[in-house]
């Protein structure tokens, strides 16, 4: 079992997960040409870690902005959770807004009604 | 070329940044940053500032995404048709931006119809929309496998002004304007 950690860019957010503690943060901003190639890592460690998940996994997602390319990416993060979820293991994911976004609030909204997983959405005062 | 007349056209519509070329990545970073900025000193208000930011970003990597296709640079008539034009200008409470690129005409009816089809649904229905292609909608390797246009008109709430000046026999010029407001 690893750690992965991505440091943020411009057009990327930061990314730690680590499945040891079964936590996994998501943050900043989201805007990469190739979102698929960026989420890679991570897709291919949440593979593994479902095979030995830890109860409760808590995955924090604070995103500033992403673009559509990232949604995709986003919802397959989403689904590899929900999955280790039906096998039974607890999940926590909390959706951060900065208050008066309602988009990134609606977004939040939008992935709980696909998967199958209860979000804390949780508003953040404007940094 | 006059170099003042097209300065005085620039200043009369408001122009905050125009580009005209190949569109690279290292130049969507920079338009996004010098965009921002500008918008940081014009004391922006923040919602606004972040609805025409993540619109840019679409918009951009659209025409990013074109300028990758092979099916586009290969057997061309020109080199015409990897370049792009990119304007956004701001009137009083609103933005501008136009996008133009060229196309091939095979494509044409299908982005035609996907704006069509777009346009027509109401905000409640294109959110529906959106998450009906969000989760089972093929995702090409390169972006949100047309998710962006449903995105820009959900986000800006207004229909997607385009148009198609055919070219020659293989290639249009696509024009879109996307109005962004409060």
């Amino acid at each position: 079992m690893e750690i992965i950690t991505i440091e943020s860019t411009p057009k990327t957010p930061t990314i730690k997960f680590d499945s040891k503690k079964g936590r996994l943060e998501i943050k900043g901003r989201s805007i990469p040409e190739n979102s698929v190639e960026f989420y890679k890592p991570l897709v291919e460690s949440l593979e593994q870690y479902a095979s030995s998940p830890n109860s409760p996994t808590q995955v924090d997602i604070q995103l500033e902005y992403f673009n559509t390319a990232s949604s995709k990416c986003i919802l397959d993060v989403l689904k590899r959770l929900e999955s280790i979820h039906r096998q039974g293991n607890q999940v926590i994911i909390n959706w951060y807004y900065e208050e008066d976004d309602e988009d990134m609030r609606e977004a939040g909204e939008d992935y709980q009604a696909i998967v199958n997983l209860a979000f804390n959405m949780q508003q953040v005062e404007i940094e | 070329m006059d170099i003042h007349d097209f300065y005085d056209k620039m200043d009369r519509d408001n122009i905050l940044l125009s580009f005209k070329g190949d569109i690279t990545a290292e130049l969507l970073t920079s338009i996004l940053q010098i965009i921002e900025s500008k918008m940081d000193n014009m004391q922006e208000e923040p919602k606004l500032k972040k609805k025409v930011y993540i619109v840019l970003v679409e918009l951009l990597q659209n025409l990013y995404h074109h300028m990758d296709d092979p099916s586009m640079a290969s057997g061309s008539a020109n080199d015409a048709s990897r370049t792009a034009i990119f304007m956004i200008g701001k009137e009083q409470q609103h933005y501008n931006v136009i996008t133009g690129n060229y196309i091939k005409n095979d494509k044409v009816t299908g982005l035609k119809k996907k704006m069509d089809d777009i346009n027509a649904l109401p905000p409640e229905k294109l959110k529906e929309h959106y998450k009906m292609i969000l989760n089972n909608g093929q995702m090409s390797d390169k972006g949100g496998g047309g998710l962006g246009m449903i995105d820009i008109a959900r986000r800006t709430g207004k229909p997607l002004f385009y148009q198609f000046t055919p070219i020659n026999d293989a290639y249009s010029f696509f024009t879109l304007n996307i109005v962004i407001e409060q």
